[in-house]
């Protein structure tokens, strides 16, 4: 383990999401798996692997402790969500949205968690009203800046200015790496080809998008190429993704929580194919980020219809990457 | 998102015993990384043998308990959980006969952070035993 950093590495166990839905992993399965390749720091929803959420037994709770003194994991972050749609033709009034986030705040403490993970839908108006609960429980607050969002995004911006404002320390960010898609997945133009893209088209918006063309123009222009609906979808994902500058996490590294690192296909030669995280790890490290570095592995549903998935090897070879670009000893875990 | 996993390959089969009005049922999942409130499945559609099921005739059983697609509605506190499997059930006097069947499932799903519903699509031929 290099001394020059504090960057730690976790995985949310959303990347195991394929493995668990078939019930071939157990959550305890999960955490031993994150802990084998030395990814301590363990980041869970709990409305994907702890049936019965929100009414989770005392005996739930000793148990989820156990599993961490077992395998020398840590609760790092709880991923929240908020159903405003919950009731068909309303929305869920505000003091609703506070009561299911305090909800989730005492759930993220009970795990021993210190981070939570905010759904960026959340205004900063809300979070503002949470904060007081954020202190009662200790859990510090961070909006999921998620691509198309970004941090100069005016939606992030008024965040911004809510945190500088107040002066909070239980509210802040946990980016999403993919707000640093530089190229668009390689796995959603080959399964775009195979519902029926043409080749051509797939090819431009590709360049395109790598170029920095604007999107509203790489979608006109697929209209005009005569695209088709799969051609059209591909062309929206221009819109979906974006690759922003990651020196741009420098400014707001006192309030950047935690990290997703999203990717979508690790390759064999140990990069991600969209994502240049030999890019984004020296800014951490430069910045001083001292959190972790939380595996999200998402390429499984671009590749599920065609092909078995294999998340387990996908974050092995992700946690490799972060052990090279982190100066960790590669013997150091198989 | 999972798709192709929401039409269980197994558990097809005629619901004919005495007390129960006859039809069919199969096992089904959810299209989605989360487990979700029963209120937010905004809609279920079935089709058998390209002819889609009347709504009425639909019912949605979690854990013993079947609903009609009204009561989901309103059922804020059951969750259909990730990955698990529910019986979507056809009331269908007599069931279906032996052989395979083209099964066709939709399901529609509020998800709150989302400006529209998703909708999950599934087609399989599942075979019904003799």
């Amino acid at each position: 383990m290099s001394a020059s950093h504090s960057v730690k590495r976790g995985v949310s166990l959303y990347s195991y999401q394929e493995e668990y839905f078939l019930r071939k992993l157990t959550l305890e399965q999960c955490i031993a798996e994150a802990a084998a390749i030395g990814a301590f720091g363990i980041e869970t929803l709990a409305e994907q692997m702890m049936p019965g959420f929100p009414r989770l037994s005392d005996a739930f709770y000793e148990q989820w402790h156990q599993w961490m003194a077992r395998y020398n994991a840590r609760p790092v972050c709880h991923d929240m969500f908020l159903d405003t749609k919950r009731y068909k033709g309303r929305l869920l009034s505000e003091q609703e949205c506070i009561d299911s986030i305090v909800r989730d705040l005492k759930h993220a403490a009970r795990l021993g968690c210190k981070v939570m993970r905010m759904l960026v839908f959340v205004s900063p108006e809300l979070l503002e009203k949470c904060l007081p609960y954020a202190e009662q429980y200790d859990v510090k607050m961070g909006i999921e800046v998620h691509a198309p969002w970004h941090f100069d995004h005016p939606w992030i911006m008024r965040h911004v200015e809510m945190i500088q404002r107040t002066g909070t320390r239980h509210a802040g960010f946990v980016p999403d790496m993919g707000i640093f898609t530089r190229r668009l997945p390689r796995v959603l133009r080959d399964r775009a080809l195979r519902n029926g893209a043409t080749p051509k088209i797939l090819d431009y918006v590709s360049q395109a998008y790598e170029n920095g063309v604007l999107s509203e123009y790489i979608v006109a222009e697929t209209r005009n190429m005569g695209g088709n609906a799969v051609d059209m979808g591909y062309a929206e994902a221009s819109r979906h993704n974006v690759y922003s500058q990651p020196k741009r996490l420098l400014e707001f590294m006192p309030s950047i929580f935690h990290i997703h690192a999203k990717f979508y296909e690790m390759l064999e030669d140990g990069t991600e194919y969209s994502i240049p995280y030999d890019k984004i790890v020296p800014v951490l490290i430069q910045g001083g980020f001292d959190g972790y570095l939380s595996s999200e592995y998402e390429g499984n549903r671009h590749i599920q219809d065609a092909f078995p998935v294999d998340s387990i090897e996908q974050v092995r070879r992700q946690h490799a990457m972060f052990r090279r670009l982190l100066g960790e000893s590669t013997s150091a875990v198989a | 998102m999972f798709d192709k996993y929401m039409i269980c390959e197994n558990g097809f089969r005629n619901r004919l015993a005495a007390g129960e009005v006859g039809g069919f049922e199969f096992g089904a999942r959810l299209p989605y990384y989360r487990g979700l409130g029963l209120s937010m499945v905004e809609n279920i559609e079935v089709s058998v043998d390209g002819q889609p099921v009347p709504r009425e005739r639909l019912r949605f059983k979690l854990r013993e308990r079947a609903y009609t697609l009204t009561e989901m509605e309103t059922a804020y506190e059951e969750v259909w959980e990730m990955g698990e499997v529910a019986q979507i059930q056809v009331l269908h006097p007599g069931g279906l006969s032996p052989g395979p069947h083209k099964i066709e499932l939709a399901e529609t799903l509020r998800i709150s952070y989302m400006p529209f519903p998703i909708t999950g699509r599934d087609t399989k031929t599942l075979t019904l035993a003799g």
